[in-house]
């Protein structure tokens, strides 16, 4: 059978001298004439990944094989890939012409030849007749269209563009979009993009693959990423998203953000899960009509729709809809089952938000958390003016910062006496794991909480939740 | 009282005519005038009349020469490798070829005159040798610090860019660094240059007793010469000037290399 596959990445993994690993376990099979994206946020390794392919950097461990053959060690001059920078990297000592020729005068190529080629590129970038011109006189568009002339001239078996639209402005960024686009359906020439924007990913590739912090999340087509995310972090990052965490409650029934709503994925009863509702497949109703009930907060009109904030209880949910809403108003809030996508959580911490008094104690639930806010915001100290700062000396909003409070399922104990714990609930799941229950409480915050406990409770009982300091583990989140 | 720009800049404009444009107009004066004040070519004609003067213009310009390419040669391999590591301690490493700069100069050249010693014997047995030599150690900073910060400034992206493209690391250092870091060698070789066409004191020291173009000026001026050692000065001067034009472009990095001093 014939081997399709151009490029393959088995194990690819590349860690630093100071044990910082870029990749982990990176695998990856790319089919002759793909447009491949690696998708992620700054620093997620996808630069790292494009560096090993194109032979800038060398992977710890793990093989690369072109057309099925190791190129793992070979220097970057011996690959027939080729590269179009960040920040174009034309040379500047050489004009159009030059810059073009250099690949081919290194194979050196017969002098007529390089002429017609490099022409015949100049046209395919829609540049004809610059051949003398200096690189500093040329635009960024068009220093970039030189760029991937220079690259393409070589006619590569693939080509790497390493966030080539990053230094353009939007409209001529949309516009090499569709060229890029355009140009890799035309020469059939197997493309590898990186990009830290989910547009530009969704816009032009065959196949998406989603990374963070090294490691590859998702790998699929466009379609498959924002429908079906595999996970919180790629629901994110894909488009806007609400995202709960919620429990199954019965067959294709799901609770979470405040309701109970049917979905189309069976899983088991009592199953702690994500649920990701896209914000356009949630629908405004009359508050009878929807299965929660909330009020809008904030609608921002963004020329084809609103962009509509409800709160329900402690939730909030994002809605995009055509039709506008008013602030204040009181709604109900109704998602299709097909809509909701639910996610089984493997992680059961339980995360709620506490906010800061102004005694810089947290507080949560009217409760006082014993601890201080300059040991959980590190650097950060109070002014004379009684103020707060952080390390970078910026005031901090004690109105506006809230600390994210992470507590596991078993360090939560349960108790009868109301006024001991932190926040009050009724149990409204459980289940037997083995030798502990698992407890869902659903708390008159309409925050659920997970708790495991040895012992017995009834369901609907009413108990308070006390969650030791010690086992608290407090993050603080720096807002742009 | 508000001071205006005009008002600001009284003390620069005295300082300006008073050591810049009126030293320059009393050299040309006496380049020009004869002993009883007269307008005269006769300094100019004689200069290059004069075989003495001559021979040491040209021997100047060979012990100027000389040092700047034994300059280059060891420092653009120096600023090369020290560009291109990945050491932590960079800085340090460029601190210790700047750090013989924070010697007295004469102290310096006093002690390469023992190791030399030491080492020949009789330091007037090879004048022009150890004239370079000390030379040579006096003005390597000046060399390697421009061709350091040029090349250290190098997009590294041009490097992988020409290896992407099919070149080798020779082919990439011909193609691409060393054109590159051109601006760094002009600028490394005037400040290198100008200075060793006239520093007499180091041929002084190092026993050599053959004129260069400084200590010919100042043997005229204190014979009372005036005149010639006014021309002699001048000449110099249009020489500079001619360098300075033809690595107007490595002006920049010169400044930047001086700033690191």
């Amino acid at each position: 059978m014939e081997n399709t596959n151009i490029i393959e990445l088995k194990h690819v993994t590349r860690s630093f001298e100071d044990g910082f690993n870029a990749v982990t376990d990176f695998n990856l099979e790319v089919k002759r004439g793909e447009f491949v994206t690696f998708l992620g946020p700054s620093g997620c390794g996808k630069t790292t990944t494009l560096r090993m392919i194109a032979g800038f950097d060398l992977p710890t461990s793990g093989e690369i094989l072109l057309n099925g053959r190791s190129i793992t060690d070979l220097p970057p001059y011996r690959r027939p890939i080729n590269t179009v920078f960040q920040r174009y990297a034309l040379f500047p000592h050489m004009n159009i012409y030059d810059n073009i020729a250099y690949g081919l005068k290194q194979k050196k190529t017969p002098k007529d030849l390089i002429e017609k080629k490099v022409k015949k590129v100049l046209s395919l970038v829609d540049l004809e007749g610059f051949e003398r011109r200096n690189v500093s006189t040329l635009s960024g568009g068009q220093q970039q269209r030189i760029a991937i002339a220079r690259a393409l001239v070589n006619e590569p078996e693939i080509l790497l563009l390493d966030e080539p639209l990053g230094a353009l402005d939007l409209k001529m960024r949309q516009e090499m979009q569709y060229e890029l686009k355009d140009m890799h359906d035309k020469l059939g020439i197997t493309f590898i993009y990186v990009t830290h924007d989910q547009e530009e990913a969704l816009t032009m590739s065959d196949k998406i693959v989603v990374m963070n912090e090294g490691r590859v999340q998702q790998i699929g087509t466009p379609e498959d990423i924002y429908n079906e995310p595999i996970n919180a972090f790629v629901a994110d990052f894909i488009g806007e998203s609400n995202i709960f965490n919620g429990i199954m409650t019965g067959k294709c029934k799901v609770r979470f953000g405040g309701g109970e709503f049917d979905c189309v994925d069976d899983v088991a009863e009592g199953t702690h899960i994500t649920a990701v509702v896209r914000p356009e497949d949630i629908e405004i109703t009359a508050p009878e009509k929807g299965i929660v009930q909330g009020t809008v907060t904030n609608v921002i009109f963004k020329g084809i729709h609103y962009e509509i904030t409800v709160t329900a209880g402690k939730n909030e949910y994002e809605i995009q809809s055509t039709k506008n809403a008013a602030v204040g108003n009181r709604v109900g809030l109704f998602v299709e089952p097909d809509g909701i996508h639910i996610m089984i959580a493997e992680d059961h911490t339980n995360v709620f938000y506490a906010d800061i008094n102004k005694d810089f104690r947290l507080e949560y639930n009217g409760h006082k958390i014993e601890t201080s806010v300059t040991k959980i915001i590190t650097g950060s100290r109070r002014l004379e003016d009684g103020s707060l700062v952080d390390a970078q000396g910026d005031v901090i909003d004690l109105n506006r910062t809230r600390i994210r409070v992470e507590i596991q399922p078993e360090d939560i104990e349960m108790t009868d006496e109301q006024d001991t714990g932190l926040v009050q609930g009724n149990i409204s799941n459980l289940i037997y794991q083995g030798d502990h229950y698992s407890y869902v409480i659903q708390t008159d915050l309409e925050q659920d909480f997970v708790v495991y406990d040895e012992d017995l409770w009834n369901m609907g009982d009413r108990v308070s939740l006390i969650m030791p300091l010690d086992k608290m583990k407090f993050i603080y989140n720096r807002k742009k | 009282m508000k001071f205006s720009r005009k008002t600001l800049g009284i003390p620069y404009s005295v300082f300006l005519i008073l050591f810049v444009v009126l030293p320059l107009v009393v050299l040309f004066f006496y380049a020009f005038t004869n002993g009883q004040g007269q307008f005269t070519f006769a300094n100019l004609t004689g200069f290059f009349t004069d075989p003495n003067a001559i021979g040491t213009l040209i021997y100047s310009f060979a012990i100027a020469a000389v040092t700047t390419i034994v300059c280059l040669l060891l420092a653009y391999p120096t600023a090369y490798l020290l560009a291109m590591s990945s050491l932590k301690s960079k800085s340090v490493i460029v601190m210790i070829f700047v750090m013989p700069m924070w010697i007295n100069f004469s102290l310096r050249i006093t002690a390469m005159k023992e190791i030399l010693t030491f080492l020949e014997g009789n330091l007037s047995m090879y004048p022009f040798l150890n004239s370079v030599i000390g030379m040579t150690y006096d003005f390597l900073p000046f060399m390697i610090l421009p061709i350091y910060t040029t090349i250290s400034r190098l997009d590294g992206a041009l490097r992988e860019a020409a290896m992407d493209l099919g070149a080798d690391e020779r082919s990439t250092f011909l193609t691409v660094t060393l054109p590159l870091s051109v601006p760094g060698i002009i600028s490394g070789v005037s400040m290198v240059f100008l200075p060793a066409m006239t520093n007499y004191v180091v041929l002084d020291m190092m026993n050599n007793s053959t004129y260069i173009m400084g200590s010919l000026i100042g043997s005229y001026f204190a014979a009372y010469n005036w005149h010639a050692g006014s021309m002699i000065a001048l000449i110099l001067l249009g020489l500079i000037c001619l360098f300075t034009l033809l690595s107007g472009s490595g002006e920049e990095d010169n400044q930047r290399g001086g700033a690191l001093l």
